[in-house]
């Protein structure tokens, strides 16, 4: 039943213990969060890191033997071995309340467009790039997803199986 | 006879047994608590005039009297999960511990096994099995949807379970819900007897009968495993444990539970099974208006 799909590699502590140069090291990953959305990394300090694949990194909170050869581990987390690293939508919503940076709040309206899946113009002075998108939800805000700002534009990255057309 | 008719000897009040698997059953959810509160969930379900009312014995549950769930922000958000009474009773009931390993044996579509992570607080580590990759898929959105990090998924026939991915460790508690003939639900799928056959029954409780074994197997001397189904038929609840409590090294337990229910029964047809099995709960659908089920706790023992 296994194959090259199921199995999780543990990603090294720091770039002096990986053997495979492409691959990003847990240092690397926290850094990231660290640096662009300004999550402290002792967030993540329960946490373990995994490679699937290429550049597919995954979150758990056990500790199991490297490799697994399972079918999932946690949750997907970011993606790596691009330009630029992109946290997944899944990742934001459970960790992207800690972002203290590259965060933009929408409307409610704004909000569902996001959720459908539209690009829409954004009036964002900060970088351009990856950002979390909140919105107000039951009196808070509330991270929703990951968007790309470029162009005076914010594209939605919602993943096509996630998109909704919202009700309430 | 219509298949149901089997029963009338082991429930009581026929007439409204009957009559309650007649009538719709309202979409329920429940609270995830990865990523919400009861109070949050209540403010924004009121915000979206969407109607709710609390579950007298779940502090996590609610009815939705006139919506489904599924296509509103706090589903969108992971807030809630759409999760009948019932099916929330077993993960109730193996009450896991932050910090514990724990295992699901047939856990897809994950309404279970998300549930066991939200009452660990997303700690220690949930091993959830199942042998249909098309079932598992759902699985994996839906704890990813819901923010279990502590989730980790394996493609197996539960009767074969492998500790090796994980360093051969066993486990804390086992929840057990198997496959079964689903009779409980017939409120939910009017159709559930229509391919109702006795040959069916006899050959799911051999499943079941390896599925536990293999659960209280891999549990810990000491540690707690939990046996549920979503049907009425004996032959695939007390004779399963009778079963189990012959082979292997455990016992049923008592436990509390703020539902009305019946004990498990002794006799059926032309059996007696071990006097134990009483310490089992059967839920019937005109008791508490819900679906039907059936649980029993058992201790590993050597």
């Amino acid at each position: 039943m296994s194959n090259d799909s199921t199995r999780f590699t543990r990603l090294p502590e720091t770039a002096a213990e990986r053997e495979d140069e492409e691959r990003a090291t847990r240092e690397e990953v926290l850094a990231f969060w660290n640096e662009r959305f300004g999550v402290d990394p002792e967030t993540f300090a329960d946490h373990t890191f995994w490679e699937l694949g290429a550049g597919k990194i995954w979150i758990y909170r056990g500790d199991p033997p490297s490799p697994v050869e399972i079918e999932g581990l946690g949750m997907t987390f970011l993606r790596t071995r691009q330009e630029h690293w992109k946290p997944t939508l899944e990742a934001v919503q459970r960790f992207g309340h800690r972002a203290r940076q590259n965060v933009v709040h929408l409307t409610d309206e704004q909000a569902r467009r996001f959720v459908a899946g539209e690009d829409q113009e954004l009036d964002w002075e900060g970088d351009w790039g990856y950002l979390v998108v909140t919105h107000d939800l039951a009196g808070a805000a509330e991270p929703v997803g990951v968007g790309l700002f470029v162009y005076g534009e914010l594209r939605s990255q919602v993943p096509k199986g996630r998109r909704r057309d919202l009700d309430a | 006879m219509e298949p149901i008719e089997r029963y009338r000897p082991i429930v009581d009040d026929w007439e409204a047994f009957r009559a309650a698997c007649e009538r719709p059953l309202p979409s329920a959810v429940r609270v995830n608590t990865v990523k919400a509160t009861v109070e949050r969930v209540r403010t924004v379900l009121d915000e979206a005039g969407v109607a709710h009312e609390p579950v007298g014995w779940h502090d996590l549950l609610f009815v939705l009297p006139e919506d489904s769930p599924g296509n509103n922000w706090p589903y969108f958000h992971g807030w809630i999960h759409g999760q009948e009474e019932v099916s929330a009773v077993p993960a109730t009931v193996l009450d896991p511990e932050p910090g514990e390993r724990v295992w699901d044996a047939c856990a897809a579509p994950g309404t279970k096994t998300t549930q066991l992570a939200a009452q660990m607080g997303d700690t220690g580590e949930v091993v959830a099995t199942d042998n249909n990759l098309g079932r598992i898929s759902a699985l994996r959105s839906n704890a990813e949807r819901l923010g279990a990090t502590s989730v980790a998924v394996t493609h197996e026939d539960g009767r074969n379970h492998s500790l090796k991915p994980f360093g051969g460790e066993s486990y804390d508690r086992a929840l057990v819900d198997v496959p079964c003939s689903c009779e409980g639900t017939i409120r939910k799928n009017p159709d559930a007897f229509d391919d109702w056959s006795l040959s069916h029954v006899e050959g799911i409780a051999g499943v079941q009968k390896a599925i536990l074994t293999r659960a209280v197997q891999v549990t810990d001397p000491g540690g707690t495993v939990v046996y549920s189904t979503c049907t009425f038929a004996p032959e695939e609840n007390e004779a399963v444990l009778d079963h189990v409590l012959s082979e292997e090294e455990c016992e049923l337990v008592e436990y509390d539970l703020p539902l009305t229910h019946r004990e498990g029964v002794t006799e059926w047809q032309d059996e007696s099974f071990d006097p134990s099995v009483t310490r089992a709960k059967r839920i019937y659908p005109h008791h508490n208006d819900t679906g039907g089920f059936f649980c029993a706790k058992l201790e590993v023992t050597g």
